[in-house]
Parts: C-alpha cells; structure tokens; sequence
C-alpha cells in the first residue's frame, strides 16, 4: 500500500499547512507579542489543530478501504441530523449571526464544514450503486436530494457562503454526464442574475448573445450558423459604438441613443434565429439554445423585478452586502477595499515576512482566517501569491488525476468531489479577496485559521489518499 | 468500470476551468500589485501616521546667565467628533470646570470651524494648566473620543523687556507658504528675538512613524522606531541683556513715554533697551494671548511700538557733538575757533534763539553749555567750506559723515522693524526749495538736531557709543552667545556685529568731543543732576530739548561714562518731558550709576525717587484717553 501511496500530493498538503501557519503568524503577529508557539495565540492553536489533524490521518489510513464505501449512508444520515440540530446546539454568540458553531468547552466546531466529506461519501457511494447512471429523472432527483439537503440545513444556519460550496459538484455531475448545455446554462444564468445585479442591464445585454453564441460552437455541430449569429452581433455592436463616438447625435434622440436596445434587440434577435434554425431544421437543441437565450433575457429583467419587489428588505440587503452592492457598517465594501489595498501594496516581491503593515493592523478583517490571502499577498508580493495560486492549481489537478485513475466509480466520484471542493473554495476565496468574487465567507484551504475547516479539508483529502492507495485493492 | 471517451475527456474541460480561473486571478495579481502603484501609497496613507515631534524651543538667558524665557508645557484637550461616543455631559463639563453652556457653544463653534472634519483632532481647549490637566487626565478613559496634547508655552522670569525677548504666536498664513518648516497651528516668534532668531530658537522638528489601525488606534512605532526621527531643541540663547539693568531701567520710565538704550561701546552689545510705556510680556504667553494682544493694540500709548528703534525722533542738541566732529575733521573750524553767540545764531532777519547770553566760545565750552548760536555758525562753516564748490557739495558731504556715524540708515540691531531715522539729501533739498541753490542758513536748524533731522533712541546711543569708543562702533545687537544644540550643532554670533566700523572722523577730534561733553557733565547742561564724580564715576553727556510739533519738548540725555575706556553708553529719550536735564539727564545717569556702581549713592537717592515716582504722561496728546 505505501507504493502506491501517493507521496506528491501528502507532501503539498504539507506545504500548504506550513505555508498557512507561517500566514497565520503574520496575519495575527503583534508588536508585543513574544512567542509564535504561545498556545493562546492563531499560530499556536493552529499548531494544535494540525497535531489533531495528524492523529486523524494515522486513524483514516488504518481504516479499511471497504468501510469508506460501506458506511457513507449512515454517516451521512447521522450528520444530516447534526446539520438540522446545530442551529439548536449553537453557542449564542454566533459569528456574524450565524447559527453554525457548537462550544465543547473551549472549541468550537461548525459542523457545516463536516458535511462536505459526508456529501461527498455519499455521492460516491450513490454512484458506485450496481448500475447508477445519471440519464434518468430519478437518478437526478436522488443526486439532486444528496446534495440539496445539507444546502438547506446549512442556509437554515445562516451560513450562506458554506451553503454555496455544494453546487461546485456540477462539475462532478458533469463529468459523470450531465449534458454541456445546462452546465453552459446554469453557468450563464449565475452571470446573467451576479452581473446585472451588480453591473445593471447593459452589461448583461452585452453579454447574452455571446453566451448563446457560444452555445452553437459548444453543443452543436452547426459552427455555421454560430459564425453568422456572431458576425451580426458584432457588426451591430460596433455600429453602435461607432456611431456613438464619432457621429454627432442630435439632442432630441440621445436620450434614446442607448445601449441596453440595440443589447435587448440583438438579444432577442439570437433567440429568434436559433427558434427560425429549429423551425428549419427540426433539431431540438436549438430549441434548448432558443429558450435559453429568451430565458436570460427574461431572468435578466425578472430577477431585478424579484430582487426589488419580491425579496423583504433584509434578504435584500443580505444579497446586497453578498455581492458587495452595499456597504454595511462595517463594510463589506471596505473590507474588499482594505484587502486590495493591502495586496496592492505588496508589489512584485512583497514586504517581507512579518513586515506587513495593511494586514498587521488589522485594517483587513478576518485576516488570519478567510482574508489570510491578504497577508501573503501584501507581505509575499505577485510572486508569492501567484506561487500559492499555482500550488493550488497543482493540488486540484492533481486530485483530478488521481480520480481519473481510479478503478471504481466509488473513488473516482469521490476524488472529483474534493476536486469540486477544493477549487470552490480556492476559487471564491481568492476571488474574494482580490475583488473578482463578492464577498462570500469561506475558508482557503490548510490556509485559513481554523480547527474545523482544517480538520474537514484533511479528511477530505486524505480520504482520497487513501482510496488512491487501495485503488488496486479489490473491494 | 465502464469506460465513457466522451465523459472521460470532459477532464480536460474541468483542468482548463481550474487553469483559467488561475490564470485570471494571476492576472489580477499583476494588475494590483504590478501595474497599479496608488495601491502603495493609498497603503502608506491609511496605516501610517507620521505624527511630528515639537523640539522643545531655545531657552534665553541675559548676560549673567539668569534664565528670561523658558518653555513650560501647556495642555490641550483635542476631540474626534466621529469617536465621541456615549459622552456623560455633565461628568465631563465637571471634570474640565466649564458649564454645559460653555460645552454646546464650544463644539458648535468646532463643527462650524473652517476644515472641520469629523475624522480628525480638533483642539476642544487649550493650555490648561497641569493642575486641570491632571483632573482630565485621570478622567479622559470614560470620555470617547478626546484626547490631550502636551505643548509648550513661553514662560517669563522677569515682567521685562517684551519687545526685545517677544514672543510666539500661531504661524501665519503668508510664512506657511514661504517656509515649508511650518504647518498649519505651528508656533513662530513674533517680535523680539523670538522672531529674528526664530530659525536658531526653533530647533529641528522630529518625526515618529507610527502604525495605526482601522479604529486609527496607534499600534506602535514602524519598524521599531527605525525610521523615527527625534526632535533637536533649538539653540539657547544668551543676550546681552543684564535683566537687573534692564528692570531697573524700566521702573524709571514708568509712567513716561519714551525709550532708554544702553550699550557696552566696546563691543556694541546692548546692555538694556526699554521703550515705555511697556507691558508684562506674559501677557502674550498662554491662554489670552489673543485678546491681550488685542488690547495692546489698541492701547493708546501703542506699548506694542518699539521707540527705542521705531520710532524716530529730532535728536536735538545730542545733535551737536556729531556736528563738532564733521567741522573738525573737515577743516571747518578747530577746537581752538571761537565763534559768537548773539543770544543764538542770527543772520539778518533771521534768529535761531540761545538759552546762552551773548558770549563767544571755542568747542569745548561750545558743547558744555549747548549753544545754538556756535552750532548754528559751525554749520556755516561747514557748508561754506572752501574746500567744496557748492554748498551742495559740501552738504553731500556732511551727510556722508553723518552716515558713517550710523544715522540715516538702519544700524542692523537684531531685532525686527528698526526705522532708518532720517538725514536729508542734496536731493531732498532741491526738491523741498525747488533750487539746487540754497543757503546754509535755510537748513540751519539741522545743525541743532530739529528740521528735517529725524535719529532712533538706538542711533543716538550709537552715537554716544561712537564718541566713547573715539570712532568707531560696533552694531548694536542683542545677542551675545549661541549655545550649540544637544546634537552638536554650532552656531555663531553674526560677522556683523564683531568688526567695528569706523566713523570717518579721526579719534584726535573725538578726544576734543569727549572732552566738551565731559565739561557738560561738570559744569555744563547736565551738571545738577550729572555730575557723579562723587560717586566715581567720570561721565560725558550731552543733553537734549528737542522741539517737536506735537507739545512739550522732548528731554533727550546722551552720555557714556567713565571718560576713559567707557563701560556704557546711554541715551534716554523722553517724550514731552521737558528740558534734557529734567528728565534724560537723571534717568540716564541713575543708568549709568546703576550698572557701574551696582547701586544709587545717597546722594542721587532723590533723583532716583523722583524719576520713580514722576510721570510725563500728562504732556502727551494721547493723555486725555
């Protein structure tokens, strides 16, 4: 079992945990402060959690490869029930109003973060059911339920961010054989709602028939007609644009000389003539493209209509403060603005260890758990921040090619959970911190101070190494 | 396990997801950390708070050492609207002795004030004393968002010399353009040497860096302080100043207008200088400072005009011996001359009165009993001396000599605003008689000091200083010694005031001079209340009755003592106070008495009484205010 142990990926692992409590030191280092390993202070108790976290390992690759696969249905029963007891349990002086953290004594744990693995476990041993296969409306529906539930317990948390981390497993689904489209779909759709809340419409407009456009090159065979939708498209947008910056426009009509009609038009235009391609053609995927690109269209207008007059005020304001449309007191947008700055400031080749200043006065919140990016963008520069982005690129490809090699579709749909994980929480944590992603409350991976989050990503992965390592083991 | 191609590449769908997403967060990375730098100084600004360190200002000592001005701290309590949290009014109002009136007026008056920001200190009250200080020290954790600043104030040993110490006032609007050293609520000397060594007083400012975070709660020093600069205290300085002379001589000229300067003539240094009437220069220090300076201004003696160097007036008869000089270095007359004295100069119609009856007199008995009519024939001779073309010529140069002896132009004390005086020009002449060929006898009355003739206080000092020295004078300054500062720094005494400037009248004709004006203390003009040599004190004067315009004359002294290797040079100049022995021959020589004797004999005890008792006020316009 040792050979076929994969080394590489325990040896990032190691890496990264360093790296995070090498960050955690800095981000919560102090002028007075004397000892690093002090276990009152970040970088000692993360210490503690990872001698934790190491015993956690020796127990999971003692346990039988066969029991991971047995028992997933009983784990997960057991920790849904935690999910839905937690908001019970939680210590009142919940974070940020949330209702996840269970006191044992002096620890916290969220539970939340537990229900990542258990999801996983579940949907492998889903998959790896005799003749599991996602084509039918069933199949969908059980899959669909799995992941659903512990999003609803979670909301029910409060816990939005953690909540948002299980749709990741689109792409597992995809590559067990969701169709491209809706993946394509659900994808435009999340564009289409974030940007036009954050952007307004004319970005949006701008955007749909490209993304339609994109739909005829991607899940067709007809790039013909894509090249021709496209050439319109873009023949009118730089009418538009031409006509806007070099040709005096009469008073009277400039008021009307806006972009969000000739977006609209063309908009439905692209749906129009994928309706015209099916009415010719009798191929039903231009149906699916029509009704999409009519569907965004519609979303784009219905989900300003729900937001404004559907949401109550504080659900409104929630999703405002979520995608950093407003400022709360404390300021999502300030803390966004206070984490660039602090990057910002780092340069190409940063300010040194411990030299910081931004994140060392705690001008950036949550420095030493979701914005630990922020200490090592400031203190490391581009070059160290890229480095940590392309450690993790390594990680996550790497667990795709540990899944890829796979001899049961047990492990293999496990391995492409906490792929799915992983880059979600790589990919919004970040996003977040250098102003791409609004601001959505999840840990960076072995980065990010705390127990919970460090012990839930290590049986993660070390689960999966331990599949990897009985992957020519028969069970 | 089955094997799907087409579900097995969508690997490489999913890996080229995870490598975009990096590659455009890399990209990002660039853009914040590469191509953009405000990012860099946006940083600086928010985390840094680079707060300067005041040095503490150079401490004034006069010639003895005894400490005049030194800094003493003053407190201020500064507030942060933003912070101001849950205030307990009345428990704060309290603790700061004010009445909740007081408190509402005040912060209002603070919100309306030009550049309030809520986000920054604004000074709520300033220079308590350390007694209150102390009470809202204690106090302070219970009131959110106020804070104190320690600064120091100007204190004064002695209520003397205001003009010459001055003092310090928030920095103007015109120096912060010109001198990138000051910052706004800054503190400058104004008047005295406080302003004319301001650059030598102030001292460097230092600077610390510190860090503070998102409450703007300081977190400590950058770097460990590395990067902090400690402020360098100004130079102390040492005047010339003997405070005792300097009170002693204030208390005579109590209740007169006028100005007293003396000056060592050895080395030009100014033993003591008032201008009367005068104030408590403590009043320009502290909390009401503004509203006292108000009120001198207003104050219709002007306390706030330095008569000793700004204000000009005709020098009278201290005049004459200047005018001796010119004639005997010029060949116009010798001491041996004698010339007449009709009750005063005549000339046809025209008379020039004498006190004097109808005697003749060579130079030196000529100066003893202040004759006109001598001086006004000396003048003659003067302009109508062979050895010129014109009388224009000749003029050109009696000015010329005049000049050298420090008239016409500013001496160069240091101190700010000395007035020129004034010594008309072959020019000025033409232009007022509208030829360029008048007569002697139109500008005769320049040879007695009245006409045109306008001299400081300072400048006739200088003169005596001069005649003292038997010609030549060091420029009057106020400054004797700078210490070097804690870090090292040297700073000297100016080159100006260290080389003599000779007169261009040699020292055989000042002899002659001195000699005149020691007859005046024996048996001349000022004998009654100047003849000392009881008291061993050999003193040469001249006295003064300056005719003015304005009322009473003026009563001018002019003297140095002893004869020989003078120690002091006086000139006691005072406004409507009569003839020049009334007044400035007694306060002159007590002067004099006081700083060579170090007390007032018995003898001129009643001159002294007097002249502390007595008051000119009553002669002048302002009196009936």
């Amino acid at each position: 079992m040792l050979k076929s142990f994969d080394w590489f990926t325990a040896l990032l692992y190691l890496v990264l945990v360093t790296i995070g409590w090498f960050a955690i030191n800095a981000a919560t280092y102090n002028f007075d402060d004397a000892s690093i390993f002090d276990l009152s202070r970040f970088p000692g108790k993360q210490a503690i959690w990872f001698g934790i976290s190491v015993l956690v390992i020796f127990v999971l690759m003692f346990i039988d490869a066969k029991t991971y696969a047995f028992w997933p249905p009983v784990l997960y029963v057991l920790v849904m029930i935690l999910l839905a007891v937690t908001p019970y349990l939680a210590s009142e002086k919940g974070v940020k109003g949330s209702h996840s953290w269970i006191q044992f004594g002096s620890v916290s744990i969220q539970p939340a973060e537990f229900g990542k693995f258990t999801t996983s476990l579940m949907l492998a041993w889903l998959f790896s059911q005799y003749g599991f296969k996602l084509d039918s409306l069933s199949s969908y529906l059980k899959v669909g339920i799995i992941i659903l539930l512990p999003v609803a317990l979670i909301i029910l948390q409060n816990e939005t961010g953690s909540a948002l981390v299980y749709f990741s497993l689109i792409l597992l689904l995809y590559r067990q054989g969701l169709p491209g489209t809706i993946l394509w779909a659900g994808f435009s759709l999340v564009l289409v709602a974030v940007l036009g809340l954050v952007y307004g419409e004319n970005i949006v407009l701008f955007l749909i028939p490209f993304l339609v456009i994109a739909m005829y090159f991607g899940f067709t065979d007809d790039s013909k007609s894509g090249w021709w939708a496209l050439k319109v498209t873009v023949f009118f947008y730089a009418a538009y644009f031409l006509v806007k910056w070099f040709v005096p426009i009469p008073e009277a009509v400039l008021p009307y000389y806006r972009f969000r009609w000739i977006g609209l038009a063309i908009s439905v235009w692209v749906g129009c003539y994928a309706i015209w391609l099916y009415l010719s053609k009798r191929v039903g995927k231009y149906l699916l493209i029509a009704a999409c690109a009519l569907g965004f269209v519609g979303f784009q207008y219905s989900v300003d209509y729900a937001f404004n007059k559907v949401l109550l005020s504080h659900q409104r304001g929630r999703i405002e403060v979520l995608l950093g449309l407003k400022d709360d007191p404390k300021g999502v947008g300030y803390n966004v603005n206070q984490a660039e700055i602090a990057i910002g400031s780092g340069g190409i080749l940063g300010k040194g260890y411990l030299e910081g200043t931004q994140t060392k006065l705690s001008y950036v919140p949550e420095q030493h758990t979701d914005f630990i990016f922020c200490t090592i963008g400031e203190e490391q520069g581009f070059i160290g921040s890229s480095l940590i982005l392309i450690l993790y690129a390594i990680l996550i490809i790497r667990i795709i090619m540990l899944a890829e090699r796979q001899q049961t579709p047990f492990a293999q749909v496990y391995a492409y959970c906490v792929a799915c994980i992983f880059f979600f929480h790589v990919a919004i944590n970040v996003g977040m911190v250098i102003g791409l992603v609004p601001v959505i409350g999840i840990p960076l991976p072995f980065l990010s101070y705390g127990g919970s989050s460090m012990l839930s990503f290590t049986i993660l992965l070390w689960i999966l190494l331990k599949l990897d390592a009985s992957r020519n083991v028969r069970y | 396990m089955q094997h799907n191609l087409e579900l097995e590449n969508r690997r490489f769908v999913v890996i080229a997801l995870v490598l975009v997403v990096v590659l455009i967060y890399i990209a990002r990375l660039f853009y914040l950390q590469v191509l953009s730098d405000d990012y860099i100084s946006k940083a600086n600004d928010i985390a840094f708070l680079t707060r300067t360190i005041y040095p503490s200002r150079g401490i004034i000592y006069d010639r003895e050492g005894r400490e005049l001005v030194y800094n003493q701290p003053a407190y201020d309590v500064l507030v942060t609207m933003r912070e101001v949290k849950n205030l307990d009014t009345l428990d704060f109002c309290n603790v700061l002795g004010i009445t909740r009136e007081i408190f509402d007026q005040r912060m209002k008056e603070i919100k309306q004030s030009r550049g309030y920001s809520s986000y920054t200190q604004q000074t709520f009250a300033t220079q308590l004393t350390s007694q209150d200080f102390a009470n809202v020290e204690e106090a302070l954790y219970r009131f959110n968002g106020f804070d104190t600043r320690i600064r120091t104030i100007r204190q004064y040993k002695y209520p003397i010399a205001p003009l010459i110490l001055g003092n310090i006032g928030e920095v103007g609007k015109k120096l912060l353009e010109k001198d990138s050293y000051y910052t706004r609520g800054d503190l400058v000397g104004n008047l005295g040497v406080e302003k004319s060594y301001e650059k030598i007083l102030r001292g460097k400012k230092g600077k610390e860096i510190l860090l503070r975070d998102k409450h703007g709660r300081i977190k400590g020093h950058y770097d460990n302080g590395s990067m902090d600069e400690a402020p360098v205290a100004g130079h102390d300085l040492t005047l010339t100043i003997d405070a005792d002379l300097q009170q002693y001589a204030e208390s005579l000229m109590v209740n007169k207008m006028g100005a007293l300067v003396a000056i060592e003539p050895a080395t030009g240094e100014i033993l003591a200088m008032v201008s009367s009437p005068t104030f408590d220069p403590r009043l320009l220090a502290g909390r009401s400072r503004g509203k006292n300076y108000i009120e001198l201004t207003k104050n219709p003696y002007k306390p706030l005009l330095d008569r000793a160097i700004q204000a000009s007036y005709p020098p009278g008869s201290t005049f004459k011996p200047a005018q001796a000089l010119i004639a005997l270095q010029d060949g116009a007359l010798t001491p041996t001359t004698v010339l007449p004295c009709h009750g005063g100069f005549r000339q046809g119609k025209f008379r020039m009165g004498c006190h004097d009856g109808n005697t003749s007199w060579t130079m030196v008995p000529a100066i003893a009993t202040s004759c006109n009519g001598y001086f006004g024939y000396c003048l003659v001779r003067i302009l109508e001396n062979r050895k010129y073309k014109s009388v224009q010529e000749a003029f050109e140069q009696w000015k010329n000599y005049m000049v050298s002896m420090g008239y016409g132009y500013r001496l160069g004390i240091d101190l700010p605003g000395e007035t020129r005086g004034f010594i008309p020009n072959n020019a000025y002449y033409n232009k007022g008689f509208r030829t360029s060929n008048w007569k002697p006898i139109n500008v005769i009355s320049i040879s007695i000091g009245q006409g045109e003739i306008l001299a400081t206080p300072l400048q006739i000092a200088n003169l005596a200083s001069t005649i003292a020295n038997r010609g030549y004078y060091y420029v009057p300054h106020v400054l004797k010694e700078v210490h070097p500062t804690a870090d090292g720094e040297i700073e000297q005494v100016p080159d100006t005031f260290l080389h003599p400037i000779y007169t261009k009248v040699g020292k055989q004709h000042y002899e002659v001079v001195a000699e005149g004006m020691r007859q005046a203390a024996l048996i001349g003009t000022v004998r009654y209340a100047g003849n000392m040599d009881p008291e061993g004190i050999q003193l040469c004067g001249k006295t003064g009755t300056a005719q003015n315009p304005h009322g009473r004359d003026h009563s001018v002294f002019m003297g140095f003592a002893p004869k020989d290797n003078p120690k002091i040079a006086v000139c006691c100049f005072i406004e409507n106070g009569g003839f020049g022995a009334t007044y400035g021959v007694p306060i002159g020589t007590l002067v004099i008495e006081k700083y060579l004797n170090g007390k007032i004999s018995d003898r001129r005890k009643p001159f002294e009484t007097r002249m502390l008792t007595e008051s000119t006020l009553q002669y002048n316009n302002s009196y009936k205010k």
